[in-house]
C-alpha cells in the first residue's frame, strides 16, 4: 500500500492550482452577473480538458487519479470549473473512451480530448431524474438513422457543448423499461435542436445549466454507442465517472472552506482573542479537517480502482455521497465562522455554500446514494460484469504518442 | 541555438522566513519552488528556442531539493537538465557559484546564450549573472525586458532593458549572458506532457571533478543573521460626521506628524 502521490500527480496539482488562482477573480465577476464565465478556452489551452484520456486519443495520458486531483483543485476555485470536467470528461469523453468504436473515438473522442470540442451528458428530463429508467424521450429507427424527439433538462454545459451523450427510449415495448434505452453521440449543432440556459439558479451561477429540445433530429446509426437496448448500462457507467469527479470536486470545496475558515478565524478577534481560540470554532475547523481527509481518501480509492481496472461503482457512489454532504456542512460552517461577512459576496464562502447545495442533488441525489449503499451492504445489489469494461490505466499505452 | 538557463530552488514566496534560535534561516515546512524570477528566465529561454531553434538546457547547483526547480523548468519545456552537486560546495558565495556555473557552460560547450533570473528571492544579491559573464569573458545585459533581434548566424544580439529611468536598447555579440526582468512577460504554465516527462526525467549530476575545477574559494561569509527589528505599528481611526470633516482631520494629522 502506498499513500504517496507521485511526482507527476504533485506537479499536476501545482499547475491546476495555479490556474484556479487565475480563474477566481473572473469567477467572482461572472457568478455575480449570473453568466457562464469564459474560462473553457483557457482550460482547453492548458490541456485540462484532456486529463483522463490516453495520448493516442488526443488526451494528456494522465490517469484517473490525476482526473480526481484536477477536479479537487478546480472546485477549490469554483464548482463550475469542476462541472466542466464532470460532464465534458466524466460523462462524455470517457463514455466514448469506454464504449465507443475505434471510428467513434477517432471522430469524437480525439477533438474532445484535445479541447477543440466540448462535450456534455444529457440524461435527465423535465419529468424524470432519479427514476431514469422511465425517461420519455424517443429515438425511432428509420433506415440508417434514428429520429430523436423529446427534451432534456438540467443539463450542464447545455448552451456551450458541441457534442452530447444522449440516452433515449428506442424500444417502448421492452419488457423492462430500462432495457428499452439506447445511447447516442449527438452533434448539438444538428438541425432540430434548440437549447438554452436556466436562469435563477441557487448556485453554479458562473456556469451553464440548461435545457436541450430535440425535434426530429436525425442521428446516423453509426453514432449509437454500444448496442441497442444497452443505454441504461452505458448511462450508469457514465455516472461512475461523473460521481467520481463530483466527489473529488466536493473534496476541494471542503478544503477551500477549511482554508478560508482558518484564515479568518486567526484574524478575527472577539472577547480579546482570535475567534480560532474559542472551542466552538475549533470544533468546526476540526470537523472540516476530518471530513477533508476522509473525502479525499474515498475518492482517491475510487480513482485507484479505475486505474487498476476494477469497478469503482460502489466507491464512487460512496465518495460522492460523503463528500457532497461534508462539503455542504463545511461551506455552511465556513459562512458561520465568517459571521455577517460570510453572508455577503465580499468573501467566497457564501458562493461555496450555494455551489455545494447542487451536488447533493445531481449525479444521483444523496437519497439515491443512501439506498445504493444500503443495498450493497445488504447484498441486494452487486456489480455484474459489463460487456465492455472501462480500460485500466497503463502508463506505457496511455502515453504512447 | 544552444541555450542554457540557470535556475535555483527557493522557499515559496508565501513562506514565513526567519532566523531561528541557532542562527539559521528557516521557512518551516513551506514548499521549495523554482525561484520566481527564474520563471521569467526560463520563459525567455524557451521563447528564444522557439524563435530560432535549438535546445534549452536547465542547470541548477544544489542538493536534491534543486530537482524541484529543475522539474518545473523541464515541465515548462526545457529539453534537458543538469544538476551540480559536490560535498566541497557546501558553502558558497555568489562568486564561487559563478565560477562553478561558468565551468558548467564551458563543459556543455558551444553555448550561444545563457539566461538568468534577475536575482534569487532568498539571497537577493543579483550578482551571480554578471560574475558568470565576466568569468566566461562574455558580454552581459541585465534586466532584459524584450529582445529586438537575435541573430545566431551573425552572432548579434539587441535587447531592451528596463532601468529606473526608462528603457535602454543595447547591442552586443553572441555568445552572451542575460538576466531577465519581470516585464519580459508572464511565464507559461507547465504543460501536462512536460509534467509527465519532467516527473520521469533522470537528471545527471555533475561534480567538481566532472567540471574539471577545484572547489572555488568562498570569500564572503555570513557570520551572523538577524531577524529585522519588529515594527511597532499604531492604528488610529479618524472619525467624523462627514467625509469632508474626516478628510480635514486627516490632513491636519498628516501635517502635524510632518509626513508631508
Ligand atoms: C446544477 C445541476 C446540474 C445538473 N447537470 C446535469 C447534467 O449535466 N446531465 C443530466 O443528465 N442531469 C443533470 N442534472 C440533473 C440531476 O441529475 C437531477 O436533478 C437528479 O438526478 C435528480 O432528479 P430530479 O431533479 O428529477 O429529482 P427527482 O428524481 O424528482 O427527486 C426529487 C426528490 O425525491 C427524492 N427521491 C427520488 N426517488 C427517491 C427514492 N426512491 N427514495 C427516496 N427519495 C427519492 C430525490 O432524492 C429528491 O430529493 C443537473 C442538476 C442540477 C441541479
Amino acid at each position: 500500500m502506498d499513500f504517496a502521490l507521485s511526482k507527476e500527480h504533485q506537479m499536476v496539482v501545482d499547475m491546476v492550482r495555479r490556474f484556479g488562482a487565475e480563474a477566481v477573480p473572473v469567477i467572482r465577476e461572472y457568478d455575480r452577473k449570473h453568466e457562464p464565465a469564459p474560462l473553457i478556452p483557457r482550460m482547453a489551452e492548458l490541456g485540462i480538458l484532456g486529463v483522463g484520456i490516453p495520448v493516442k486519443y488526443g488526451g494528456q495520458g494522465l490517469d484517473y487519479i490525476s482526473l480526481g486531483l484536477v477536479c479537487e483543485e478546480l472546485e477549490a476555485a469554483d464548482s463550475t470549473l469542476r462541472v466542466v470536467m464532470s460532464v465534458h470528461m466524466g460523462l462524455c469523453a470517457q463514455t466514448i473512451f469506454h464504449w465507443g468504436t475505434e471510428e467513434q473515438k477517432q471522430k469524437y473522442l480525439v477533438p474532445l480530448a484535445k479541447g477543440e470540442k466540448i462535450g456534455c451528458g444529457a440524461f435527465t428530463e423535465p419529468g424524470h431524474g432519479s427514476d431514469f429508467a422511465h425517461i420519455q424521450m424517443t429515438g425511432r429507427r428509420e433506415g440508417d438513422y434514428y429520429i430523436l424527439n423529446g427534451e432534456k433538462m438540467w443539463i450542464s454545459l447545455a448552451s456551450l457543448a458541441d457534442y452530447a451523450i444522449v440516452t433515449v427510449r428506442t424500444n417502448p415495448e421492452a419488457e423492462k423499461p430500462h432495457r428499452g434505452l439506447s445511447t447516442f453521440i449527438v452533434d448539438l449543432h444538428s438541425p432540430g435542436i434548440k437549447r438554452g440556459d436556466i436562469k435563477g439558479k441557487l448556485g453554479v451561477r458562473a456556469g451553464s445549466t440548461g435545457w436541450i429540445a430535440f425535434q426530429d433530429v436525425k442521428v446516423p446509426v453509426e453514432n449509437r454507442l454500444g448496442e441497442e437496448g444497452e443505454g441504461f448500462k452505458i448511462t450508469m457507467s457514465a455516472f461512475d465517472r461523473g460521481r467520481y469527479t463530483v466527489a473529488a470536486g466536493a473534496t476541494g470545496l471542503i478544503r477551500a472552506s477549511l482554508e478560508a475558515s482558518v484564515r479568518y478565524a486567526r484574524e478575527r478577534e472577539t472577547f480579546g482573542v482570535p475567534i480560532a481560540q474559542h472551542q466552538l470554532i475549533k470544533q468546526k475547523i476540526a470537523h472540516m479537517a476530518r471530513d477533508y481527509e476522509m473525502a479525499r481518501a474515498l475518492y482517491l480509492q475510487a480513482g485507484w480502482q479505475m486505474n487498476q481496472g476494477s469497478r469503482a461503482t460502489r466507491m464512487a457512489s460512496m465518495a460522492k455521497w460523503f463528500a457532497t454532504e461534508a462539503s455542504f456542512r463545511a461551506a455552511s460552517e465556513a459562512v458561520q465562522i465568517h459571521g455577517a461577512y460570510g453572508y455577503s459576496d465580499e468573501y467566497d464562502v457564501e458562493r461555496y455554500l450555494r455551489n455545494a447545495r447542487g451536488a447533493m442533488i445531481y449525479e444521483g441525489s444523496n437519497e439515491i446514494h443512501t439506498l445504493i449503499q444500503a443495498d450493497y451492504a445488504l447484498g441486494y445489489r452487486r456489480d455484474k460484469p459489463l460487456r465492455l469494461e472501462l480500460p485500466p490505466y497503463d502508463p506505457e499505452e496511455w502515453q504512447e504518442e | 541555438m544552444k541555450i542554457v538557463v540557470f535556475v535555483k530552488v527557493t522557499p515559496d514566496t508565501a513562506a514565513t522566513v526567519k532566523v531561528d534560535e541557532s542562527g539559521k534561516v528557516t521557512w518551516g515546512d513551506a514548499p521549495l519552488v523554482l525561484n520566481p524570477w527564474d520563471e521569467y528566465a526560463v520563459e525567455a529561454a524557451l521563447q528564444t528556442k522557439e524563435a530560432h531553434g535549438g535546445s534549452v538546457t536547465v542547470v541548477s547547483m544544489g542538493d536534491e531539493s534543486a530537482l524541484e526547480a529543475i522539474r518545473r523548468a523541464l515541465a515548462m519545456g526545457c529539453n534537458d537538465a543538469i544538476r551540480i552537486e559536490d560535498p566541497a560546495l557546501a558553502e558558497d558565495d555568489s562568486l564561487s557559484t559563478a565560477k562553478v556555473l561558468a565551468a558548467a557552460v564551458n563543459k556543455i560547450g558551444d553555448v550561444d546564450m545563457v539566461f538568468f533570473g534577475r536575482q534569487a528571492i532568498d539571497g537577493d544579491t543579483g550578482l551571480t549573472p554578471p560574475q558568470t559573464a565576466r568569468l566566461l569573458g562574455w558580454p552581459y545585459i541585465g534586466l532584459v525586458s524584450a529582445f529586438r533581434e537575435i541573430d545566431p548566424d551573425g552572432k548579434k544580439l539587441t535587447a531592451e532593458r528596463t532601468i529606473e529611468e526608462g528603457r535602454q536598447v543595447l547591442s552586443t555579440q553572441l555568445p552572451a549572458v542575460v538576466s531577465v526582468a519581470k516585464d519580459f512577460g508572464e511565464p507559461r504554465y507547465p504543460s501536462f506532457m512536460g509534467i509527465r516527462k519532467a516527473a520521469r526525467a533522470k537528471v545527471p549530476v555533475w561534480s567538481l571533478a566532472d567540471l574539471g575545477i577545484e572547489a572555488p574559494a568562498v570569500k564572503v561569509r555570513l557570520p551572523e543573521l538577524m531577524n529585522p527589528p519588529k515594527r511597532e505599528v499604531q492604528c488610529e481611526f479618524i472619525e467624523g460626521d462627514t467625509p469632508e470633516e474626516i478628510a480635514e482631520k486627516l490632513a491636519d494629522k498628516i501635517l502635524a506628524e510632518k509626513v508631508l
